[in-house]
């Protein structure tokens, strides 16, 4: 046979061709900073009890309210707590709450949305379920679950979880319904591969991408989540940090001490806009419509 | 075979295009795509431009338009004269006047090229409102002559019809309307009528020369097939990865073609005589269709829907080591027949009996274990290998699952790639990294994996070009012969019916209007229908392989003239 694919450019293949630069000729400036300030961060708070100055929960009542010094990078706080350590420390429980809820999430989320999807009989009975999940506030239902079991790390995550299920089900369901149309499915099954088999092998990885997109997300908002279910004293118990609980405590000293909202708040907000800066980068990068529509 | 026989000596030029290069934007080093073309169109001509897919045809018309995309291809070098006006150096504000009123376009699909949610005469009516002064009643006025001119039945319902309520053949008149109504000079069509049937397709070819004849205009014309060339053409350039090969009158061309890929194009070309009759069949019969319907529709919870039925009363058997077609157009049921046979779908009512089982009222479970009987292969190869496999492991999966142990499959995979003429290492690779043709022959190897009594082949070729074409249907015939395998080969083209089939079944809505070995249903149909689908085949009275009219079929004149 004498054909050669590399020779063989139809009209559309070298447009498509085009855009199919080496990866890191694309990703500008804006996301290499926002993965930059993201990793610093997450080291920071990972790390965040090798290097503390302080126990971020000693009082002292000799030490309140300092301004920022040499011992106390930050100043104190209205019980003589070190402020840095706290930050640095709080850090640790709002990331873990913001990966912890986008893991759960899209794990349950891409289960259920792969039955839906390719069921039709549990499809009418998962959305309506689906549904009324999405018609629950987040606060509410946290407010109601850690006024059943107390404030705890898991009321604070299956709080922020439960609504942003049924939002990764429609995702994961809507490509599998279209993925179930493609001539490879129907040749699987024409090849007598199981229902499973089609499922996890065939249909599965088309989700991927969109998931690590709607992840990021959900992990920004859960973070956010977090931080306003403490400032209502719904959020975990206020003798763990969380950069939330420490505006919170922190609200009432805004005037003569601002720095017990900004830092956190500083921390917060920049974390929250490289993952989602990060998320964008990644949709850009995953779905080849939203690049040619760029182009 | 009468081909058309214009004089254009005196004629003026229309569009002369010189020396034109394209090439990548940004990328001065990357090969070109149209390497150095020279092009001549002049008033009233019929100018073919031919070629295989990817071989810049496409490219050529838009750089004639204005329209390369912007930071993707650009003119590197050369002309083009649309009368006297240099297009390569025009503004963009000129190219948008000379798009309507000088040169038109009308495209392959015209769903696409039609605004869903705009009625279309208001859409003709943009036209008109965007480059004259006409009153609101002249634009009407002249939108239904235009309309009728493109023998639109019905004119005043369409005028107020939606695009989606129209057939392929009616939207693809009214992008002829709409490119005609400013008496451009030159029309470019690109592929117009490749998505439609052979019937419509004549009748859009008819229009088109007819349009030309009333108004004068030159018309550039892409396609890819020879056929439509044959009937239409005044002259035919042959494209080739991107330089114009041989450019010469149609009748020239066909009789005494200079270049070998001219050469090796027309060979390509199947005609519609049918192969030479194999000796009768004597293996058992592999399948057995009887009473085969299938109706989609029918009562919904709400409201009561009108059934369609998509097909009805099907019977045939093949035998092994025998091929049995099934033509028709689009909505013919022939694809309904197919995915009925495979259980992608439940027939309605009927039996289907494949290597002594009958098959159609299983469930999905009692089903999975005689699968491996009967094999499918579809029509598009991008789609119907998974992106993400190796060829390695989608040849492995059925197999697999028929408790073939892995390293054994991955033997007999290393076996079949030898039989599809390919190297052992495009075991590793993906499907992407192989051409439209190597994917269909790394298809069909995934069907013969399972070493089937059956294969069902659902327009198996018609996605590829004519030479590939001619490549995978010797590749299917092989095949065939080595593992004795029956074969059902549903295709919408008679001359590829005509290459491969034993005996041929036509169907039209859903219903089979003939059946009968090929050589008797082409040679002489009896069903109305069938002659009608001979008739339109573009090209029939040529043999475009050895440079002569059919015998029998010449005193006939081409189907337009």
């Amino acid at each position: 046979m004498t054909e050669n694919p590399t020779s063989r450019h139809s009209a559309f293949q070298v447009l498509t061709g085009l855009f199919s630069l080496p990866v890191g000729a694309r990703i500008g400036i804006g996301p290499t900073i926002a993965s930059v300030v993201l990793v610093i961060i997450v080291l920071a708070s990972l790390f965040a009890p090798l290097y503390v100055p302080h126990d971020p929960l000693s009082m002292n009542a000799m030490a309140r309210l300092q301004p920022p010094s040499k011992e106390f990078l930050l100043g104190t706080d209205p019980y003589g707590r070190d402020t840095f350590s706290r930050v640095m420390i709080g850090g640790r429980v709002s990331l873990l709450i913001g990966v912890g809820a986008a893991v759960v999430s899209v794990a349950i989320g891409l289960i259920i949305g792969l039955v839906a999807g390719y069921f039709r009989l549990a499809d009418s009975i998962i959305m309506r379920i689906m549904d009324s999940l999405m018609a629950i506030p987040a606060i509410l239902l946290a407010i109601a679950l850690v006024a059943l079991n107390g404030p705890s790390l898991t009321s604070v995550i299956i709080a922020i979880t439960v609504p942003e299920v049924p939002r990764v089900v429609r995702l994961v369901r809507s490509v599998v319904l279209s993925a179930r149309e493609e001539a490879y499915v129907e040749a699987a099954i024409a090849l007598g591969s199981s229902m499973p088999k089609i499922l996890i092998q065939h249909l599965m990885p088309n989700t991927f991408a969109p998931l690590i997109v709607q992840g990021t997300y959900i992990c920004a908002s859960a973070i956010l989540i977090e931080a306003i279910l403490s400032f209502l004293g719904a959020g975990v118990s206020t003798e763990i940090p969380t950069w939330g609980n420490i505006m919170a405590e922190g609200r009432s000293y805004f005037q003569i001490k601002p720095g017990l909202i900004f830092w956190p708040g500083l921390l917060l907000s920049l974390c929250i806009l490289a993952i989602n800066l990060l998320g964008d980068t990644a949709r850009d990068l995953l779905d080849p419509l939203m690049k040619k529509r760029e182009a | 075979m009468e081909f058309s026989s214009k004089d254009f000596t005196d004629a003026k030029h229309v569009l002369k295009i010189r020396d034109l290069t394209v090439g990548l934007t940004g990328r001065p080093n990357a090969e070109p795509v149209l390497r150095g073309i020279d092009l001549d169109i002049r008033a009233g001509e019929t100018h073919c431009l031919v070629g295989e897919s990817g071989s810049g045809k496409s490219v050529t018309s838009l750089a004639a338009m204005g329209l390369l995309p912007k930071g993707a291809l650009e003119i590197q070098g050369g002309s083009i004269d649309l009368e006297g006006f240099e297009i390569t150096l025009a503004k963009p504000a000129e190219m948008r006047e000379l798009r309507a009123r000088r040169i038109a376009m009308i495209f392959q699909e015209p769903m696409t090229a039609l605004n869903p949610v705009l009625r279309v005469g208001q859409q003709i009516e943009e036209v008109l409102n965007m480059h004259t002064d006409l009153s609101r009643t002249a634009v009407k006025a002249r939108t239904i002559d235009m309309m009728t001119q493109v023998h639109l039945p019905d004119v005043q319902r369409i005028y107020s019809a939606f695009p989606h309520q129209l057939s392929g053949g009616q939207r693809q008149r009214i992008m002829i309307a709409m490119a005609l109504i400013l008496d451009p000079d030159l029309l470019i069509a690109d592929e117009p009528t490749t998505a439609l049937d052979v019937t419509t397709q004549l009748q859009i070819l008819k229009l088109i020369s007819e349009m030309q004849d009333r108004h004068g205009t030159a018309v550039l014309f892409i396609t890819h097939d020879m056929g439509v060339v044959a009937e239409i053409a005044d002259t035919v350039s042959v494209m080739q990865e991107g330089r114009i090969v041989e450019c010469a009158p149609i009748r020239q061309l066909l009789v005494t073609p200079q270049e070998d890929y001219t050469r090796k194009l027309l060979s390509a070309v199947p005609n519609l005589v049918p192969r030479a009759a194999r000796s009768v069949a004597t293996g058992r019969d592999v399948i057995t269709v009887a009473g085969l319907g299938m109706t989609y529709g029918g009562s919904g919870f709400f409201k009561k829907s009108e059934d369609v039925r998509a097909a009805h009363d099907v019977n045939f058997t093949i035998a092994s080591g025998r091929t049995l077609g099934i033509v028709g157009e689009s909505g013919s049921g022939k694809s309904t027949v197919a995915r009925c046979i495979m259980r992608l779908i439940d027939p309605t009512v009927g039996e289907v009996t494949i290597a002594g089982t009958e098959i159609a009222k299983m469930s999905r479970r009692q089903l999975q274990p005689h699968r491996k009987h009967f094999q499918i292969v579809f029509q598009d190869p991008y789609r119907s290998l998974n992106p993400r496999w190796t060829v390695a492991r989608s040849l492995c999966e059925g197999p697999v699952n028929f408790g073939t142990p892995r390293d054994q499959a991955f033997k007999d995979a290393v076996e079949l790639m030898k039989l599809v003429d390919l190297p052992r290492d495009a075991l590793d690779r993906y499907p992407h990294q192989f051409s439209g043709g190597q994917r269909q022959r790394i298809a069909i190897a995934r069907a013969v994996a399972m070493k089937p009594d059956l294969l069902v082949a659902d327009e198996a070729v018609s996605a590829l070009d004519v030479s590939v074409q001619a490549q995978v249907l010797d590749f299917l015939d092989d095949v065939q012969a080595k593992f004795g395998i029956a074969m059902l080969f549903i295709t919408h083209d008679l001359r590829v019916a005509a290459q491969i089939c034993d005996e041929v079944l036509v169907m039209q809505k859903g219903v089979i209007v003939e059946h009968g070995p090929a050589g008797e249903v082409l040679a002489s149909p009896q069903h109305d229908y069938t002659c009608s689908l001979i008739e339109a085949a573009p090209g029939r009275h040529w043999d475009f392989a050895n440079s002569r009219a059919l015998s029998g079929a010449s005193t006939k004149p081409g189907a337009i003239t």
